[in-house]
Parts: structure tokens; sequence; C-alpha cells
């Protein structure tokens, strides 16, 4: 049997799906973050050269792939809003970007936590922090350029160009240690070779599975919000069991 | 009423611009002496000691280019849009995108082109000789257009809202920076001796980008401004 997987674009039918799903990915983002960290602190072998202080990998490399990742599916949400004139799409953008914003302030406080022993600097003006730094900027600015409209339509097509726009620094971000011989250091797992003890990469792994989990998880409950939010007018709304919270915010 | 052939519509739009600048001199002076006094105030403040100011120069006039590109970014769009020009300009049965190159063409030579002409003037009073001052020059020369071409993005996003000349500043800031890394990195590298070939090459690739994907960028964002 088909599935019209076009009934859940509409908000009506998402809201339960959503808030049916929320459980699953939380339960699944707690259990892989605990054992990607157990894995990561007692498991996995102490580095030869950098000592344990390089154990922040496991929650910094991830936090970076998140950031640069949730902003390339935010802006293909915001992609196709624009394309199908969809409202949910730019909803979807709307849920995702503080988590993206989120992950991107971790990776940059995870790396200054790193640097400082390594490097024994918390900051450098290396081409990857600095384009890091600016994707960090780029989803302030998309948030504040959407809170600044007062009407949704324009709000939701303006901050989809601007998401658009920024999509030319993630390949800046990616390539930037290949492209720039600055002080951070090459990818050590990419996707056919790695460099790292099977264990460092299972951590590793599991994190990025865990994250992934929690910004489900975490975007699925912001949509609600949103969907809430918007729609306070149909009656279907007024039944929904997270109404009573929405009013209360 | 015949329509106006493609060359005929952006001659206009640019002309129409350029005259109405004219007809405001006082305003193009504003942004020449904003540039003069924001790089005269570095001195003052860091001290004049020839070696450092050698050193912060480059970068702080390429700073100074982007402070006047991005306060001059308020005129670019907002008076066409109070008096309804820009919807008249909306219903050109041209692309708006190339209408908008016309727009920011002429809003280069307004603001950016007077930094460009009085950089080496600036450049002196920072002790950068000879070579430098020709690439501190030649990269301005190709890289203040695209900052006109990033700004009109944001200007247009921002039309019409309260407080806009802040977020503007947000919004665009952060993408001007790799313009600015190469730049004044241009200039660094010529006062360095090892040639500025790849900066000013990264200057040119920026600029081709930014001439293609801005304008259509930023007639997508009027025509959102204008719903």
């Amino acid at each position: 049997m088909a599935i019209n997987w076009f009934k859940y674009s509409s908000p009506q039918a998402f809201l339960p799906l959503a808030g049916r799903m929320i459980p699953w990915f939380s339960v699944a983002a707690l259990a892989s973050i605990c054992v990607g960290l157990y894995i990561g602190f007692f498991v996995a072998p102490t580095d030869f050269q950098q000592g344990d202080s390089y154990r922040i990998i496991f929650v910094h490399v991830p936090a970076a792939w998140m950031s640069m990742f949730l902003y390339v599916v935010m802006a293909i949400w915001a992609g196709l809003g624009l394309g199908l004139n969809a409202r949910p799409s730019f909803m979807m953008a709307q849920a995702i970007a503080p988590t993206g914003a989120m992950f991107t302030f971790l990776a940059l406080l995870t790396g200054a936590m790193w640097g400082k022993p390594t490097w024994g600097a918390w900051w450098v003006w290396d081409a990857r922090l600095t384009s890091e730094l600016i994707l960090l900027f780029q989803y302030i600015g998309i948030i504040l350029l959407r809170a600044s409209i007062d009407d949704l339509r324009r709000a939701d097509r303006a901050s989809a160009v601007l998401a658009l726009v920024g999509v030319v620094n993630v390949p800046i971000i990616y390539f930037s240690v290949k492209w720039w011989n600055t002080l951070h250091q090459g990818a050590s797992v990419t996707m056919t070779e790695s460099k790292m003890a099977t264990p460092m990469v299972a951590a590793m792994l599991i994190m990025m599975l865990g994250f992934w989990m929690y910004s489900f998880a975490v975007t699925l409950a912001r949509m609600r919000c949103v969907i809430l939010d918007r729609e306070r007018q149909p009656s279907w709304s007024k039944h929904s069991s997270i109404h009573e919270v929405v009013e209360a915010r | 009423m015949s329509q106006p052939s493609l060359s005929e519509a952006l001659c206009g739009v640019v002309r129409r611009d350029l005259l109405l600048a004219m007809r405001h001199r006082s305003d193009v002076a504003m942004s020449i002496f904003f540039v003069v006094i924001v790089a005269s105030l570095f001195p003052l403040g860091v001290g004049p000691e020839a070696a450092v100011l050698r050193m912060i120069g480059p970068g702080v006039l390429w700073v100074t280019a982007l402070l006047a590109c991005l306060l001059s970014l308020g005129r670019l769009f907002t008076a066409d849009y109070l008096d309804g020009v820009l919807e008249q300009t909306a219903l050109i049965p041209q692309s708006l995108a190339v209408l908008v190159i016309g727009k920011v063409f002429a809003h280069w030579v307004i603001s950016g082109l007077p930094v460009v002409l009085l950089s080496p003037l600036l450049g002196l009073q920072f002790g950068l000789g000879g070579d430098s001052l020709g690439v501190l020059t030649l990269s301005l020369l190709l890289g203040t257009p695209t900052l006109s071409m990033i700004g009109g993005i944001g200007a247009a996003l921002t039309l019409g809202l309260r407080g806009s000349g802040l977020l503007v500043a947000l919004l665009v800031l952060p993408l001007f920076v790799p313009v600015l890394i190469f730049g004044a990195g241009a200039v660094t590298s010529s006062m360095a001796g090892i040639g500025s070939e790849a900066n000013l090459s990264l200057l040119g690739a920026c600029f081709m980008l930014s001439l293609a994907f801005a304008p259509w960028a930023t007639a997508v964002a009027l025509r959102i401004a204008l719903e």
C-alpha cells in the first residue's frame, strides 16, 4: 500500500505525527549520546600526542558537522518553500535555525576548550574558525531578520532568500583546511578512510547519531510550537493537547 | 508607447540614479568625508608610530570602505520604495535583475568609486608606498563593486523594516568578510613582497560570483518586499 506522504504536508496532519515521533527520537538521542560518551571517555585509548584533552573531539566534531549540515537542510527547506510556495517548508526552516545556531556555538565553544591545551590559545584567526564564526553570524542574521518582520509571509520568504545566499559559506568551511594551510588540523575521518583508532571513530559516529536524533526531536518539538503559534485561529488546533502550553507562553 | 529595450531600460535606471545623486550632492560628499574622517581617526587613536600604521593601514582602509558602503545602502532602494518608483520599476517588462545591476552600478559610482579614487591619498596617511598604493587602489576597484552587489541583497531584504539600518549591517557584514580578507590580503602580501596576484584573482572571482547571483537574489528580495 502506498503511503500518501503529502498528507503530512498539512500542518493539521503533521502536528499529531510530530507529537508521536518526539519521544522515540528523544530516547534514541539520549541512548546514543550516553553510549557515545561512555565509549569516548572509558573505552577509547589515550592519544599519544594530545593526552586526554583530545576527548573533546567526541562533542566537537559531531557538533561542527551538524552545524554545517543543518544549515544545508535549512536552506533546502527554505528553497523548497520559495519554489513550491509551501508554508510548512518555511516552518521547518524556521524550526531548524535555532538548533543549527546552537550546534555552531557548541562547535566554537568546544573548539576553544580544545585549542587552549593543544595550541595554547582559546582562539586563533584561522580559516576554519573564522568561517565557522561567520556561519554563527549567518544563523543569527536569519533568526533576527525573521523576528523583525511582522508580516509572516514576507518574514518566511525574506529569511529563505538570506538562508540560500548564505549557502556559499558551507563549502568554504568544509574545504577551508584543504584550501588554506592553517593551524586547524585536516579531517581525521572521511567517507573512505580514517586516521583514528576504531573505538574513537565508533564513539564519534555514535555521538553523531545522537546529535542527529536530538536535532530531530528538538526540531519537531519547535515545529509543533510554530504550527500552533501560527494556526491559532482554526478550531482544530484548539483540541491539541499542547495548546495550553503555547497559550501560557 | 513602444516597450523599452533592455539596454534602454538599464541606461535609464543608471542615468536617473546618477542624476538624482547629482541633485543631492551633499549626500555624496557625506560618504566621502565619512571615509576621510574615519581613516584619520585611527592614527589619532592608535598613535603615530609609522611601523604600526603601515601594518594596520590596509585593513583599516578596507574596513573603512566596507562601512562607507554599508552606510550608503539605505539610499539604494528606500527613496524609490517610499515614493512608489520601485513598484513602477518592477512593472517594467524587462528582467528586474538587470535593472538591479543598473541601480547597484549607480550606487557604486556614488559611494564606491570616490573611495577608490581617494584611497592613494588615504594610503599615504598610513605610510604605504609605491607598489602597495597601486595594489590598494586596484584591490578596492575590484572589491567595492562586490560590496555594492552583496549590500544590495541586504538592502532589499530589509526594505521598509523598523531598525533596518542596524539589521542590514548584521546581515551583510558577515558576507563582506571574504572580500575584506582578500582585499586587505592583497595589499599586505604586496608589502611583504610575495606578490598580490593570488588575492587579486580571488577578488575578481568574488566579483564574478556576485555578479552572477547577487542581482538575481536582490530582485527576488525586492519582489518579496513589494508584495
